[in-house]
């Protein structure tokens, strides 16, 4: 990859070459984390830790990694990294930590951490990498907060755990709303993502070939 | 009429390449096409004579579908007050259904026209069909901002996103009921929501045959006071259009007579039924499930069946092309209803998702049944 210089190295994942509606990658946890903004928000951090760091680190030994195993190397960094970043929420998140439950362990699994670690780390120095770290990880969490802005907006009338929705509203007390039970499924999270990628596929005017 | 005409002739250059409203073609093409036949000629061969175009096809279709609706809008009536006589009913019919029929029209209209503009393409007639199927399979007292949302939901994700109309891969009407259904429970499920009274909490037939364990179906059905010449008849609570199945079977005739809807699919969809429920009869007497022991007839008229397999599977674009495939098609979405209505008493109501599924897998069931088909000509091609 060719050399870029860093402002583009940390924006262009923002939007044009964002690792989940560009590249479709990290849609598990995407899904899986998203129905509240709090969880999303810290799993946003998580992630941004894990692929700073390991980016770094894979970068700094790069010239020392055999071709041959660099992928259990980069693995193990990872791992290494994740169980950091869990063991850290247990201790001060305790209660996000549990909501979180099994996904912030399978970051280990998650296509962005390895794929830029691949791709980019073992390629280009370690600011670089840092940056390219931040990036994909900074357009990983807004992607994250634009889905879970969405879903907990409509399926539970409120952002970041705040009221949105005003009281009188709700149909039990005497309004004529209701959240919206589709958005806290699963599918919820499909049917956002998919309208957030096609605005940003319409707006940037990119057709698959 | 003549004027009208002269005045869609007068105004027609505005709306052509280089007029001034040339954006908005769409909307003068939708407003001469509904008056008069189409000048167009095709160019290019095939050159097919026929009468029937998408317009008069979709027309059919409306037409077929009005006795299920006007019987709809008198039993939405009946199920308030049975005393009330025919013409306060009737009235108490329209004055809910209705609103529910603007509304979709009025919103789906909108999103169809917004694409139609933004796409440049023709509005299509087929929402002509979508937005009244949609309030027919309805409860007939559901808000009518989810109403909104369904349809939007349903011109939008279920056909626009896809392409538009023939490029749906699922039935645009069907898809927004999925989602009212899945996004506001409370308003699409339970006792409360199939009748407009408010202390009426009658159960659907459906619902009253998964009521006891260990009980006949049948006989808690007519235990819950409903015969099945009733049921047949639709004089029971359920959604607005799916309650009658003479009135859907009325309909029925026509689109399988003038060919619209293809009645392989319905015929398939009947024997499906017909044998899964038998199976099921078979090992009722092992089981505690009551609705194992429901009749195929039971099965027939209560709740939708009736509806979806004559209306809603037979949609040309989202069901099978083939003729094995469709019967395949139908088999499938019977076999499904069944189980779904049998198994799983979370969904009472099994047609909705069994055509959704079978939309799913027409396509393939479509691949498989060519490939076949080829398969079967290259063995004939070799032995000469």
């Amino acid at each position: 990859m060719a050399r870029k210089n860093g402002l583009k190295t940390l924006s262009t994942p923002l939007g044009e070459d964002n690792p989940i509606t560009r590249q479709v990658l990290g849609i598990c946890s995407a899904l899986a984390v998203t129905v509240k903004m709090d969880t999303a928000l810290v799993m946003s951090f998580a992630l941004i830790f894990v692929l700073v760091g390991s980016n770094v680190i894979v970068s700094l030994l790069r010239t020392l990694i055999p071709s041959r195993v660099r992928i259990i190397v980069m693995l193990t960094v990872i791992a290494t990294l994740v169980i950091v970043i869990d063991q850290f929420l247990k201790a001060f998140l305790f209660d996000i930590s549990k909501q979180l439950s099994i996904f912030v362990g399978l970051i280990i699994t998650n296509c962005i951490v390895l794929g830029r670690a691949e791709a980019f780390a073992m390629k280009n120095g370690p600011v670089e990498s840092a940056l390219d770290g931040l990036g994909n990880g900074l357009g990983y969490g807004l992607v994250l907060m634009l889905v879970s802005a969405g879903r907990e907006l409509f399926g539970s009338g409120s952002l970041l755990g705040m009221q949105v929705v005003p009281d009188f509203l709700y149909v039990e007390n005497g309004g004529w709303y209701v959240n919206n039970g589709l958005m806290v499924l699963a599918p919820g999270a499909f049917i956002i993502l998919g309208l957030l990628i096609w605005l940003q596929r319409t707006l940037t005017r990119y057709t698959e070939e | 009429m003549r004027g009208l005409r002269e005045l869609l002739d007068r105004i027609e250059p505005q709306f052509s390449e280089g007029g001034r409203l040339s954006r908005f073609a769409p909307v003068y093409e939708m407003i001469d096409t509904i008056f008069y036949v189409p000048g167009f000629r095709t160019t290019v061969a095939p050159h097919v004579r026929d009468a029937v175009d998408m317009k008069r096809s979709m027309f059919t279709v409306i037409v077929a579908l009005l006795p299920a609706l006007l019987f709809g809008i008198y039993n939405t009536g009946y199920q308030v007050d049975p005393q009330a006589g025919f013409v306060p009913n009737v009235l108490t019919g329209l004055g809910a259904v209705l609103p529910l029929v603007l509304v979709s029209y009025a919103v789906g209209g909108c999103w169809e026209l917004l694409f139609a503009i933004v796409r440049r393409h023709d509005v299509n007639e087929g929402f002509l069909v979508t937005g009244l199927l949609l309030p027919m399979i309805l409860p007939p007292g559901v808000p009518l901002w989810m109403v909104a949302m369904g349809i939007s939901f349903g011109i939008v994700i279920g056909k626009e996103v896809t392409g538009g109309t023939g490029y749906n891969i699922f039935n645009p009407a069907l898809v927004a009921r999925a989602f009212i259904f899945f996004a506001y429970p409370g308003e699409m499920s339970g006792d409360a929501v199939w009748s407009l009274a408010d202390e009426m909490t009658a159960a659907t037939p459906l619902a009253a045959a998964s009521a006891v364990d260990g009980a006949d179906a049948g006989a808690l059905v007519s235990g819950a006071g409903y015969t099945v010449w009733q049921m047949a008849v639709g004089l029971v609570p359920g959604s607005v259009g799916g309650t009658s199945t003479v009135a859907v079977l009325l309909g029925g005739a026509l689109l399988v007579a003038t060919r619209i809807a293809n009645w392989r699919i319905m015929a398939g969809g009947l024997a499906g039924m017909t044998v899964t429920a038998l199976l099921a009869n078979a090992v009722a007497p092992s089981s505690a499930n009551t609705m194992l022991s429901l009749s195929p007839l039971h099965h027939l008229v209560m709740g939708g069946f009736a509806f979806g397999i004559v209306f809603m599977a037979t949609d040309p674009v989202s069901a099978a092309q083939t003729r094995t495939g469709r019967w395949i098609y139908g088999i499938l979405i019977g076999t499904l209803t069944v189980m779904i209505r049998v198994l799983n008493q979370a969904f009472v109501e099994g047609i909705m998702l069994s055509i959704l599924l079978g939309n799913a897998f027409a396509p393939m069931i479509d691949y498989f049944v060519l490939r076949r088909n080829i398969a079967r000509r290259q063995r004939a091609y070799a032995r000469q």
